[in-house]
């Protein structure tokens, strides 16, 4: 038997005869092969984007809305009826054991000024407990407290978006800015988080005390409603605990039966985005998947050109097989030259793979990521297109005749 | 000592309804050392002959032994192994591969036999001294001329020291000189190495360099003479 390293430089030979052949014949590889890694890290760079999106949101969070009211028999949608309260959210911190933190909200929109300043923003009248449960922490100052909320102070918390709108450079903490023509103190300024997974930018806000934004902003109907309730379970495994619990609990308070609608809705945050990251996952894996057809078009243009090869070279053929060479000789020298196009098609692939994500990223601005695993696949997957596409041809060269070989014109 | 021994030897072709007996009951032996050559018109099965003795085909009946070992029902792998070890083919068109150096092409069979590359380079360098050719080694094809193309092949053929050559009208594609040439090379390497030597022409004045002419006619050795000698 001959060795593999001659065999290899038969083929290398080979391959060098017909250069512009080769190269073309590579290039459908090529092709094949930077595609399915451009596509794949379009795909984990974009499932990436949305893990960090989750994990600026917060993790294990559950959201609790009020249910639709019924005006005349026409529903009116999800948040419209008033039935939540700060007790509601108090007795869910108090009682329910998988939950660690809990933060009411009563939003709105309003105008703040700061001297010659001005700028409209999303208000939040929340606890303390909403930068834990959103995994939010201070760039600066501090967080108002219990006492505040309870005594309806007028302090504040800006986003960094209002800071920047509002004080350029200048630092906030200390100053007074007005919300609705009421002055508030602000005591701190939030840590920059970006946007959400639908490019809402979380920074553009400003947090006052729950019963602030109630009774001295947006004018609650009674005391003590909130629009939402925040919830962050303990754990992940704990979230469908926490929300059995919170169901069940504000079952109770709010006297349904059994057979009653709720009034209100629990949503788990956390499995809304993990199906969003895993439909991303899956259409990146669909987006590889039509690649990998051009790789195996490729393929088959390798397959052609190594057929025209061993057509043309029969007479070499011939020869060989005259003075000596076995079947698998023979096999082993087409189906070397059939993976050494493919694997050096493999390797200028993934050059070109990685240089296509990177000018994906610059073009049109998608966080790609080019996983080694996936360099890894590529590299791998090509070579077997050598192997199972240079077979065919190899094996016919290995069994041609060797008398009609050796006379073949 | 036998080096080739055919018994009834046939060979049959099925084309389309009619049978074409190619070769005939052929029995013939060839000791070692002889320089035979083989004649006949086109047709005469001379060419089929040279296929099975050089191991390329099967017969369909009859008995070849070459070296004491029955060719019958070998498997393509073991043919190929026997023109590796036994034969030194040299045909009419020279059959070297192309774009590839003389030294290459006579490395070949050495190259389909596991020796080791300094060992393939060293022979190859060998034979093809042997054949006059020192300073042509790193030449194509294509650089040579006929002559100096088929004392390539020449070497090709011996380098795997095979104790027979099949010579394919070696002449048929070289002027006169450069015929006689290789002819005298042949008769030398007959002489002085003890190489067996089977040829196959048509030109008379080709035959005359062997020492025996056998002629086929329609599948059949119809007459097997020694050459009366000039001298």
């Amino acid at each position: 038997m001959i060795g593999i390293p001659s065999t290899f430089r038969i083929s290398l030979r080979a391959l060098r005869v017909n250069k512009m052949r080769s190269a073309l014949t590579m290039l459908g590889i090529i092709i094949g092969v930077g595609a399915v890694i451009t596509m794949l890290a379009v795909g984990t760079g974009a499932s990436e984007r949305i893990s960090a999106q989750m994990a600026s949101i917060g993790s294990n969070l559950l959201i609790v809305v009020p249910g639709s009211s019924t005006s005349g028999g026409i529903r009116m949608g999800s948040g419209t009826l008033s039935t939540l309260t700060q007790d509601d959210a108090e007795a869910i911190a108090r009682e329910c054991p998988a939950v660690s933190d809990v933060a009411p909200m009563y939003n709105g929109t309003a105008q703040v000024v700061y001297g010659n300043q001005n700028w409209s923003t999303g208000i939040i009248g929340t606890t303390p407990g909403i930068l834990p449960v959103r995994d939010w922490s201070l760039a600066s100052g501090r967080v108002f407290t219990d006492q505040d909320v309870r005594n309806a102070t007028k302090v504040c918390l800006l986003g960094q978006t209002v800071v920047d709108n509002l004080f350029g450079n200048a630092d906030p903490v200390g100053q007074v800015v007005r919300i609705k023509k009421v002055p508030f103190t602000v005591i701190g300024v939030l840590e920059k988080k970006g946007q959400t997974d639908r490019g809402q930018d979380q920074d553009d806000t400003i947090f006052v005390p729950l019963t602030t934004a109630q009774k001295k902003l947006f004018g609650a109907p009674f005391a003590g409603l909130v629009r939402s309730i925040t919830v962050k379970a303990k754990s992940a495994d704990e979230l469908e605990a926490a929300e059995g619990q919170i169901t069940e609990l504000l079952r109770q308070r709010h006297r349904i039966g059994p057979r009653q609608d709720l009034d209100f809705t629990v949503r788990n945050l956390t499995q809304m985005m993990q199906a969003r990251e895993q439909s991303t996952q899956v259409m990146g894996l669909l987006l590889a998947a039509i690649a990998s057809v051009s790789l195996l078009v490729g393929g088959i243009g390798i397959m052609n050109i190594m057929l025209v090869s061993v057509t043309e070279r029969t007479r070499e053929i011939g020869i060989r097989m005259s003075v000596g060479a076995k079947t698998w000789d023979i096999r082993l020298q087409f189906i070397i030259e059939a993976l050494t196009l493919s694997l050096i098609g493999g390797v200028v692939g993934i050059i070109l793979g990685i240089s296509g994500s990177k000018i994906v990223t610059l073009l049109a601005g998608w966080a790609t990521i080019v996983s080694p695993l996936s360099v890894l696949l590529a590299f791998g997957f090509s070579g077997l297109v050598g192997l199972f596409f240079g077979f065919y041809p190899a094996y016919k060269a290995s069994m041609l005749n060797p008398i009609d070989a050796l006379h073949y014109e | 000592m036998v080096l080739i021994e055919t018994h009834h030897l046939t060979k049959i072709y099925e084309l389309g309804d009619s049978t074409v007996h190619a070769l005939n009951d052929v029995s013939l032996t060839v000791a070692h050392g002889e320089f035979l050559a083989i004649m006949g018109p086109s047709g005469s099965g001379k060419s089929t002959f040279m296929n099975v003795i050089g191991c390329l085909d099967v017969p369909t009946g009859g008995q070849y032994l070459l070296d004491g070992m029955d060719i019958g029902r070998r498997s393509r792998d073991e043919l190929a192994e026997l023109r590796n070890k036994k034969i030194g083919f040299v045909f009419q068109g020279f059959n070297l591969l192309p774009r590839t150096t003389a030294l290459e092409n006579v490395e070949l069979p050495m190259l389909y036999d596991g020796c080791s590359p300094r060992e393939r380079r060293e022979r190859a360098m060998d034979a093809l001294k042997a054949m006059g050719l020192q300073g042509r080694e790193h030449h194509h094809p294509n650089q040579l001329s006929g002559g100096q193309q088929q004392r390539v092949a020449i070497a090709r053929a011996l380098v795997n020291r095979a104790p027979v050559i099949l010579a394919d009208e070696p002449t048929g594609n070289l002027d006169t000189r450069s015929s006689v040439e290789i002819m005298e090379l042949v008769v030398k390497l007959n002489r002085e190495s003890r190489i067996t030597v089977i040829l196959v022409t048509h030109e008379q004045d080709i035959a005359a360099f062997s020492r025996r002419i056998v002629k086929f006619r329609d599948g059949r050795v119809v007459s097997d003479e020694p050459v009366k000698q000039a001298e």
